[in-house]
């Protein structure tokens, strides 16, 4: 019930900005997507589930709120990947590896949160995600999901830090990305070892990869069922 | 040319990809154009003629005082890899060992001469192997005989310049520059990952691939306590002005959580002060 209460409030603030008459496109936008949520939840009950958004949601990246909702998609689909997985690891996982994997579930849940609250009010609604390309018990198909959305993720950080303006958020961006980079070369590594930097991620000038948010979202796009829609990019 | 590479593919999604790389549209084209006429070891030099049309006639210092900055830890890594490699005999195992230790080495090679063509004329002096202390003025006297010890150190190297990328991002902000020191940071914290497991696998039992916390909630994970310099404020809690263990009632977010999912940043000063001790 704690997401019916949030969304109630961002439903308020909403309508606040309506009543002051000013229905920028921006706000009309949030608040089309807020009360397609409200039906949602009305379906979902109470459901621990995170709220579907059928209209989809919008990245307006004129500003640093949008490369932060960016991040904050990229990391609700992890977390949603990673909640899955370790709620029930594939049977040729190890014990060491079902621990590391919970581990990694945590960071994208703390990282997940951590943008929530960051964005407040601004934050984009929960993505609803379509897992049906991957066979959570198969320790090879879990791994190489793993390892698509670790490398995606830390090109979407490297490439995503220069369109930040605020200083804290430049920080917080190079905070995590090192961390899902150290995801990475631990799930390469469980694939085949010694794979953690290799030529397939790292270039000749020992550079990682850097992409746009496009070329994310488009990669992205196949694990996403909640239409992302991107302007001012 | 991977960088090419990527942009070209980029550009097929994102007509204005220069623009958005740096508003000096003109200077990402040339980069752009001279890349596929030129071959891939003028490539660094190159770059740093792209970086002077970016920003005018010389890089602004406080830009090549970070990419000196930067170079110096890839000078030291450079060499404390490749003395392993080419002059300690027997200290690296052969197979999987020797082959990641090589690879590291080679992506720090990468990284001087990518920085050394990037800056240009306004390069810090070269710094030799000879210019290196890399027993840490004693701290680790075997550092190239026990396996161990090396490992520990390299460990530590890495977790550095982890560190240490990310203390500058700030000064690089809105730059290309920027994006380039990232995909270098996101690199070192690839290695790091790996050297982790490497110490974890010859008796650091129960290192993780990322930072934790440390015995009763000290920041340095590793158990060496000489290198506690280099782990200072890794438990941090807090990130942003929000507290992140047990975040919107997540209690599985623990304080170890919390510090391992988010990496600290090392100010130049601190950076400086842990290179001191390898550098003579």
């Amino acid at each position: 019930m704690e997401n019916l209460n949030e969304r109630n409030q961002n439903m308020l603030s909403v309508e606040g900005s309506i009543l002051e008459a000013k229905l920028e496109r921006r706000s009309f936008l949030q608040y089309a997507g807020a009360g397609a949520a409200i039906v949602a939840l009305t379906a979902a009950g109470c459901k621990k589930d995170r709220v579907v958004v059928p209209t989809g949601v919008t990245l307006d990246f004129k500003d640093d709120f949008g490369v932060l909702n960016y991040a904050y998609a990229l990391e609700q689909l992890e977390a949603a990947f990673y909640i899955k997985v370790a709620s029930a690891p594939p049977s040729g996982f190890s014990t060491a590896e079902r621990n590391y994997f919970n581990d990694i579930q945590y960071h994208e849940v703390a990282h997940r949160e951590f943008f929530k609250n960051a964005l407040g009010t601004a934050a984009i609604g929960g993505l609803e995600v379509d897992f049906s390309s991957i066979n959570f018990s198969d320790r090879a198909s879990v791994l190489a999901a793993a390892k698509a959305f670790e490398d995606l993720g830390v090109a979407a950080y490297n490439g995503a830090g220069v369109r930040l303006k605020t200083d804290a958020y430049i920080v917080i961006a190079g905070q995590i990305v090192s961390v899902e980079a150290r995801h990475a070369a631990y799930v390469r590594d469980l694939i085949s070892n010694g794979s953690f930097a290799n030529a397939e991620v790292v270039d000749a000038n020992g550079l990682d990869k850097a992409f746009t948010p496009d070329v994310v979202l488009g990669a992205a796009s196949k694990y996403i069922k909640t239409k992302i829609n991107v302007i001012n990019l | 040319m991977n960088i090419v590479n990527i942009l070209e593919e980029i550009e097929k999604v994102d007509g204005e990809i220069y623009e958005r790389l740096n508003p000096r549209r003109a200077a990402m084209k040339d980069f752009f154009n001279m890349g596929k006429k030129i071959t891939l070891a003028a490539m660094p030099l190159a770059l740093g003629s792209v970086f002077k049309k970016a920003y005018g006639q010389t890089t602004p210092s406080q830009i090549s005082d970070v990419l000196n900055f930067a170079l110096t830890l890839e000078y030291l890594e450079y060499h404390f890899y490749n003395h392993a490699v080419v002059a300690a005999p027997g200290l690296i195992p052969a197979g999987a060992p020797l082959g990641a230790i090589t690879t590291i080495r080679d992506h720090e090679l990468a990284h001087v001469n990518l920085l050394k063509g990037a800056l240009g004329a306004a390069a810090r002096a070269p710094l030799a192997y000879s210019d290196f202390d890399f027993t840490g003025k004693g701290t680790f006297p075997d550092v190239y005989s026990n396996y161990l010890t090396f490992l520990k150190v390299a460990t530590a190297f890495e977790d550095t310049g982890v560190r240490a990328y990310k203390g500058q991002a700030t000064v690089l902000k809105g730059n290309a520059v920027l994006t380039t020191a990232l995909q270098i940071h996101s690199v070192e914290a690839r290695h790091a990952s790996h050297l982790r497991q490497m110490l974890a696998a010859n008796g650091a039992t129960g290192l993780k691939p990322w930072i934790s916390l440390g015995a009763g909630g000290a920041s340095n994970d590793t158990g060496i306590a000489a290198v506690d310099p280099i782990y200072v404020r890794e438990n941090t809690s807090m990130q942003a002005g929000i507290n992140i263990v047990g975040i919107n009632g997540n209690s599985a977010i623990t304080a170890a959580i919390a510090a391992e999912s988010f990496d600290e940043a090392l100010t130049k000063a601190e950076v400086l002060a842990i290179a001191s001790l390898f550098i003579k």
